[in-house]
């Protein structure tokens, strides 16, 4: 068991550190979370100024470890994070280089290296969320097009994206599992309405997505027709494989902030407040030695993330809730005030527990593919 | 960073587990409970001297001293290693008091010198030990919750056997319990039948045992963590999550047992004992919880 880092992997983690120290200060102000066009415009700068200094694919093509310290790195820095790019750079990036064609990967891979487009995720439905594979989102084979519609929902950057990374059903006979396709939709395309949802935290950061005899060239399917299923399981291992791994170390430095807050504030002198300070600070500590453990699993097994990917967003999601919920503890009756961070951020961690697979869903992919417990329903 | 287990570590994990496998079976765990008398006064279980001698040429008491004083010249993740599969058998003795004061007392590297420790208002294996480290001047003994850790009180409360090895040691032992209790959940689970199909088909069930598989992984690459940097607020950590792990653990799979579960023949209230115990060493939740909480004050999360 070895915590120390190679030279080659230390000499980047000192390269990015200096590079991060030079451009940050530059940068823009962010925009507020509810302006989207201008979270786009941002979230592509920051992917662009990635991209021209040699760090636009470290999520594909680096070494689980290197893309660990990039997302250390880039996180203690107060660097942005991935924002609009997240589905284009995590999901349907990686998906893509796996499963698509040479054509299709010269297509679209430069592009969002680049910082040019927006993807969105297609894959909840109404009527299918935690049951992905319940989805009813029909297509139709009409001469070199698929001919689609349906509707999605919970879609996040729909009103901004330019591309979405779409589940239809194209063989309504078969089981479930299968006659499934992937489709790369193209959201200007006509038929296609996005119709944002407000969240609970006020804002509008996912829609619904309906789609109206939407033609789709049989040219942009990634992987075969019917097995998109097999091609979603890889992007789903990506999204709970190392995409919370910045978030830790984000978390990390919010109980420190906390901790220096509570002592402002006398809150401190409260032994009870402060041990589960300390209790919380020994729960992401392990998060991130977790952490690191599956990178060293997934390094070991040729970068495939694993089903401790699970295990870890289970544990995750929850003690982000207890960390905000500790934050207003601190901060008492100010919790109440929506102009504090830690409130607009004590909101959004509800949805951790839901989104990317309902924690009850984990549990029971822990339960039968880890332990080995009989399928049940 | 290759934070996972190389060859050697495995090796001598397996190595353990096998000897204990063959030296300490369920039936030597049950006739160590059965001649323990379950706690009757003037009664309480015996250490079995063979097997201590056979632990000490297994080298787990000396496991960390250098080899030019006849140790195995290992570090504290293997010690870690070695603690858990003793927490996972539920090895009886005063195995954490034994290592320690290898090197420090004669016999004790080798085996053929048991020591047991005071450490805070209690000592454990206190009558079967040949030397006590600390005063036990007027220990009385007590009627123990655990079958297989006699226990002694004494009047004032004294320092442990102090330092962050203790504890981490401790909460590898408390990982070697919650690994256990979570395969015995899902064994049961697994096999027990009820309304016409297996227990565990049931998610009440089912995420009961996730639960505890989730704790456990967390605990783990807690402890093994704070083995490799040896860093006192990573052993605080590893220590907290590591007793919950074994404790709630425990707990889920008495539950997940049932009926069963609550008897004396199950194996699952001889772990939660333990773990119980275990909670009471040097370097307790209280006292973990604010060397976080000063780390945190300090700067460092």
């Amino acid at each position: 068991m070895d915590l120390t880092y190679t030279p080659e992997e230390e000499e980047f983690r000192a390269r990015l550190r200096a590079w991060l120290a030079r451009v940050l200060p530059g940068l823009p102000p962010r925009p507020s979370p509810d302006d989207w066009p201008g979270r786009r415009a941002y979230d592509l700068g920051w992917q662009r100024r990635l991209h021209d200094a040699g760090y636009a694919d470290v999520h594909w093509d680096a070494s689980p470890t290197i893309r660990l310290i990039f997302l250390e790195e880039t996180e203690r820095a107060g660097a942005p994070y991935v924002g609009a790019n997240f589905v284009g750079l995590l999901h349907a990036g990686p998906t893509i280089a796996a499963e698509g064609t040479p054509e299709q990967r010269e297509r679209w891979l430069p592009p969002i290296l680049r910082g040019e487009q927006v993807w969105c995720q297609g894959f909840s439905e109404p009527e299918a969320g935690s049951d992905l594979a319940a989805l009813r989102t029909r297509a139709r084979r009409d001469g070199d097009a698929y001919v689609v519609t349906g509707s999605k929902i919970w879609t996040s950057h729909a009103e901004v994206a330019d591309w979405c990374e779409l589940l239809v059903r194209t063989d309504p006979r078969a089981p479930k599992h299968r006659g499934i396709t992937w489709l790369a939709l193209p959201m200007d395309a006509p038929g296609v309405t996005v119709r944002p949802l407000r969240t609970l935290a006020g804002s509008a950061e996912f829609a619904e997505v309906f789609l109206d005899e939407v033609r789709v060239p049989v040219a942009n399917r990634v992987g075969d027709e019917n097995d998109g299923w097999r091609v979603t399981l890889v992007t789903l291992s990506f999204e709970r494989g190392t995409a919370f791994a910045g978030e830790v170390v984000a978390c990390r430095r919010v109980l420190g902030e906390l901790a220096v807050e509570a002592r402002k504030n006398g809150r401190w002198d409260d032994p009870a407040l402060r041990r589960r300070l300390g209790r919380l600070h020994a729960e992401f500590r392990a998060l991130w030695r977790l952490t690191q453990w599956n990178v060293s699993a997934a390094e070991a097994s040729g970068g495939v993330p694993g089903t401790g990917g699970s295990v870890f967003k289970l544990r995750y999601s929850h003690a982000r809730q207890e960390l905000y919920d500790a934050a207003a503890d601190v901060l008492g009756a100010d919790c109440l005030d929506l102009d504090r961070p830690w409130t607009l951020d004590r909101l959004s961690s509800l949805s951790y527990t839901i989104a990317a697979g309902t924690s009850q869903i984990q549990h029971t992919i822990v339960a039968e593919r880890i332990l080995g417990l009989p399928k049940g329903r | 960073m290759r934070f996972r287990l190389t060859e050697d570590q495995w090796a001598l994990r397996a190595g353990m587990r096998h000897l204990l496998e063959r030296r300490f079976d369920r039936e030597a765990l049950w006739g160590a409970v059965e001649a323990g008398g379950s706690g009757r006064a003037g009664g309480g279980p015996r250490l079995d001297r063979g097997l201590w001698r056979a632990l000490g040429e297994a080298g787990f008491f000396a496991l960390r001293l250098p080899e030019a004083d006849g140790g195995v010249g290992l570090g504290l993740p293997e010690a870690a290693l070695v603690f858990e599969e003793a927490g996972r058998a539920l090895l009886p003795g005063p195995l954490l008091a034994t290592h320690l004061a290898a090197g420090a007392v004669p016999g004790a590297a080798t085996g053929e010198t048991v020591v047991a420790a005071v450490d805070g208002t209690l000592v454990e294996w206190l009558a079967e030990a040949d030397v006590v480290r600390g005063d036990a001047t007027g220990a009385v003994p007590l009627r123990s919750l655990d079958p297989l850790t006699p226990l002694h009180r004494v009047p004032a409360r004294q320092p442990g056997p102090r330092g962050p090895v203790a504890a981490l040691l401790t909460a590898a032992e408390q990982l070697g319990t919650a690994a256990r209790v979570c395969e015995l959940a899902a064994q049961h689970a697994r096999a027990r039948e009820q309304f016409g199909r297996p227990i565990g088909a049931f998610q009440a069930v089912a995420h009961l045992c996730a639960g505890m598989l989730v704790r456990t992984e967390t605990a783990r690459a807690a402890v093994y963590a704070a083995a490799v940097t040896a860093d006192p607020v990573d052993i605080a950590a590893a220590r907290l999550l590591a007793d919950e792990a074994a404790v709630r653990g425990a707990r889920d799979c008495l539950q997940v047992h049932g009926g069963m579960g609550f008897t004396w023949e199950s194996e699952v209230h001889l772990q939660l004992k333990r773990a119980w115990v275990r909670t009471h060493r040097t370097g307790g939740v209280t006292e973990s919880e604010e060397i976080l909480a000063a780390a945190l004050a300090a700067g460092g999360a």
